[in-house]
C-alpha cells in the first residue's frame, strides 16, 4: 500500500503496549488514538531517566540537580518550539492540557487590557468544535456581555464559509476554530479564515489538538497575515504524556494579555500590595510546572520529527483511505464527515443502523478492538446529524492495514450478532 | 468470545431492546423528568401516573444503548400496577444486583426479566447503562407523590 511508513513493523516495536494481549490472548487493535496516543519506549525512558537521575525543581534550585532539571525542562520547550516552527521559543507556554490553554486565552480576554472583550463585541467559534473550544468562549461572552456566534457546517462536514462576511465584522474580536475536527475529521482552511479575521483586527485562536499529531506545522513559514495568533495542542495525543499542554502565542499578544494564574515563578517582584510579572513564557506558568512531562513531550516530538511529519501525514492518509473503503462495505454504516481521505484527518466517526454505538464498542472490545463510543465531547456536531452519539475509530503511526481489516470484519460480525438487516 | 458477549446480551435484553414495553409518552401523569448521561449522551424523558398510592402508568421516550433501553422496558413491567412502596423495594433489589459486581444471586420472584441484568453487573463500564430509567422513575415518582399530596390538601 502506498504512503505507509516504510518501517511500520519497526515503528510498532517502539510502542511496548502494542505487544500486549487481551485477557483472551487476542492481539490488541488500538483504534482510539484521537482520544490518546500510545507512547514509544523513548518517551517512557526519557521520563524514567529524568526521575531517576535529574529530578529537582526548575529555575529555583541552585544546585547540580536543579541546573540539570532546568536544562531538561527548557530543552523540552526548545523541542516543542522546533516541532511547530515557532518564530520564538519563548512564545511556547506549557499548560496542563489544551483545555487549560484555551481557557488561558478566553479568561484573560475578560481582564483589563488592550484586548479586553466587552458588551457588543463578537466572539466567533464553529459548530464542529470539541466542547473545550465552545465552553470557555460561552463563559467569556456571558461574563463580558459579548455575543457568541458560530459557523455551521454542511452535510459533507465542511464549514459554511458563506457566513464569513456576516460573522467576521469590525465587531469581531476573536475567531476560534479547530484545525482538524476530532469528530468529523474535517481539515479547516486555517490560512483563509485567519486572513479574513486579521482584516478586521480579530485575534485568531486555533485548536490544533488533532492537527499537531498528523500535520506538519511550520508557523514561522506562514505569511504573517495567515498565521494564527494562538495555536494550542495537548501532549498526550502526540505520543507524549498526559498532564502537559502547549500554548503557542504571538509574542506581542502574549505580552499584552494580563497574567492568567498568579503564583510562584510568574513574578518579577512581590510586595504585600502588588507584584510585577515575569517575562514570557514564565508569566503564564505559575507554580511548579509539569517538569517530567515536558521532558517526555520533548522526547515525543523528537520521535515524531524523526519519523518525519510528512511521512506521518502520508501514513495517516493511506490508512484513512483504506479504512473509508473498508467501512463502505458494511451495510447500514454511515460515515459522519468528509469521505475524501486527502481532505480529512484520521478520526472517522460513523453510525451503524440498528446498533447503538455503545453496543458496537462493546462487541469490538470483546474482540480486542478499542474504539470510542459516545459524543466525543462534540455534542452540537452530533445534534447536527440528528444523532446522540457515534462510534469513532482513529488511527496513528502504528496502525496497520491488517488492523483496519480486523475492524471491518468485526463490524460485519456486530451486525450479525444484533441480527440487523 | 461470544460466550462473554452472550453473558452481557442475554436474549431477554435483546428482546426488550427490539420491542420495548410501555414505550411512548402518555397522559395522564403527575410528573415528567428528563435525565441525561453526560458521558455518553443517552437521554430519557419519563412520566409517572400514580393513583391511590399505586403506580398506574410509566411512559417514556428514550435514546440509548440496548442495555439502557431494555432496562427501562423491564422496569416498567416491574413497577406498573404495584403500590409505590413495593415498587421502591423492587428498585432497591435491582440496584443491589447491579452494584454487586456479579456476586449477587438475582431473585427471579422479585426481578422477573430483570434477572437478565445479572450479567451486566460483571461489566463495570456498562452498569451505569442499566440505571438511568430506574433513576428517572424514582425521581418522577417522588415528584408525583409531592404533587398528589399537594392536590390532596386542596380538596
Amino acid at each position: 500500500m502506498e504512503g505507509l511508513l516504510a518501517d511500520l513493523e519497526v515503528v510498532r516495536k517502539d510502542f511496548p503496549i502494542l505487544g500486549r494481549t487481551t485477557a483472551d490472548g487476542l492481539p490488541l487493535v488500538y483504534l482510539d488514538s484521537a482520544n490518546t496516543s500510545q507512547k514509544p519506549q523513548v518517551v517512557i525512558d526519557a521520563m524514567v531517566d529524568h526521575l531517576e537521575r535529574h529530578n529537582a525543581n526548575v529555575a529555583r534550585a541552585m544546585h547540580l540537580l536543579g541546573a540539570e532539571a532546568t536544562e531538561a525542562f527548557e530543552g523540552g520547550r526548545d523541542k516543542v518550539a522546533a516541532f511547530i516552527g515557532a518564530p520564538e521559543r519563548d512564545e511556547v507556554v506549557f499548560t496542563k492540557n489544551a483545555s487549560e490553554a484555551l481557557n488561558l486565552v478566553a479568561q484573560t480576554l475578560a481582564f483589563e487590557g488592550p484586548h479586553r472583550v466587552g458588551p457588543g463585541d463578537v466572539v466567533v467559534t464553529t459548530e464542529m468544535e470539541h466542547h473545550s473550544n465552545i465552553v470557555p468562549w460561552q463563559m467569556l461572552t456571558q461574563r463580558t456581555g459579548a455575543d457568541l456566534r458560530w459557523f455551521t457546517f454542511d452535510e459533507a462536514g465542511q464549514l459554511d464559509l458563506s457566513q464569513v462576511d456576516e460573522l467576521i465584522t469590525e465587531r469581531t474580536k476573536v475567531v476560534t476554530f479547530t484545525w482538524v475536527s476530532n469528530m468529523l475529521g474535517t481539515v479547516n482552511p486555517v490560512a483563509e479564515l485567519t486572513r479574513r479575521a486579521h482584516e478586521v483586527g480579530a485575534i485568531v485562536v486555533v485548536d490544533a489538538s488533532q492537527a499537531a499529531p498528523q500535520l506538519p506545522i511550520d508557523l514561522a513559514a506562514m505569511p504573517v497575515e495567515e498565521r494564527p495568533d494562538v495555536v494550542v495542542f495537548t501532549g498526550h495525543k502526540v505520543v507524549g504524556p498526559t498532564g502537559i499542554g502547549v500554548l503557542w502565542g504571538r509574542r506581542s499578544l502574549l505580552e499584552e494579555l494580563p497574567p492568567f494564574l498568579g503564583g510562584g515563578e510568574m513574578i518579577e517582584t512581590v510586595t504585600m500590595e502588588r507584584s510585577t510579572y515575569a517575562g514570557l513564557p514564565h508569566k503564564f506558568e505559575a507554580g511548579t510546572p509539569p517538569i517530567v512531562e515536558a521532558v517526555g513531550l520533548g522526547a515525543a516530538v523528537d520521535y515524531l520529527a524523526g519519523l518525519g511529519m510528512e511521512a506521518v501525514h502520508a501514513h495517516e492518509q493511506a490508512i484513512t483511505a483504506y479504512a473509508l473503503e473498508g467501512l463502505a462495505t458494511v451495510p447500514g454504516l454511515r460515515v459522519l464527515g468528509p469521505l475524501d481521505a486527502t481532505q480529512r484527518g484520521g478520526a472517522i466517526s460513523f453510525e451503524l443502523a440498528g446498533v447503538h454505538p455503545h453496543d458496537v464498542a462493546q462487541v469490538l472490545d470483546v474482540r480486542g478492538i478499542a474504539v470510542r463510543a459516545g459524543h466525543h465531547c462534540a455534542r452540537p456536531a452530533h445534534a447536527k446529524f440528528g444523532v446522540q452519539s457515534s462510534t469513532r475509530m482513529s488511527s496513528y503511526v502504528y496502525t496497520t492495514p491488517g488492523e483496519i481489516d480486523a475492524l471491518v470484519e468485526a463490524l460485519h460480525y456486530t451486525r450479525d450478532y444484533f441480527k440487523v438487516g | 468470545m461470544s460466550a462473554e458477549l452472550d453473558a452481557l446480551y442475554q436474549e431477554i435484553i435483546l428482546d426488550h431492546y427490539k420491542n420495548p414495553h410501555h414505550a411512548g409518552l402518555r397522559d395522564p401523569f403527575e410528573a415528567e423528568v428528563h435525565h441525561v448521561n453526560p458521558t455518553c449522551g443517552d437521554e430519557v424523558t419519563l412520566r409517572v401516573h400514580l393513583e391511590d398510592g399505586v403506580v398506574r402508568d410509566v411512559s417514556y421516550d428514550a435514546v440509548g444503548c440496548s442495555i439502557s433501553q431494555a432496562s427501562t422496558s423491564v422496569m416498567t413491567d416491574l413497577v406498573i400496577g404495584k403500590p409505590v412502596e413495593e415498587a421502591m423495594t423492587v428498585h432497591e433489589v435491582f440496584l443491589t444486583l447491579m452494584q454487586g459486581k456479579g456476586a449477587v444471586e438475582p431473585d427471579e420472584e422479585v426481578l422477573e426479566d430483570g434477572i437478565a441484568f445479572a450479567g451486566v453487573a460483571k461489566f463495570p463500564a456498562r452498569v451505569k447503562c442499566a440505571l438511568p430509567g430506574w433513576m428517572a422513575w424514582k425521581d418522577a415518582t417522588g415528584q408525583s407523590m409531592t404533587t398528589t399530596a399537594q392536590g390532596g390538601d386542596d380538596d
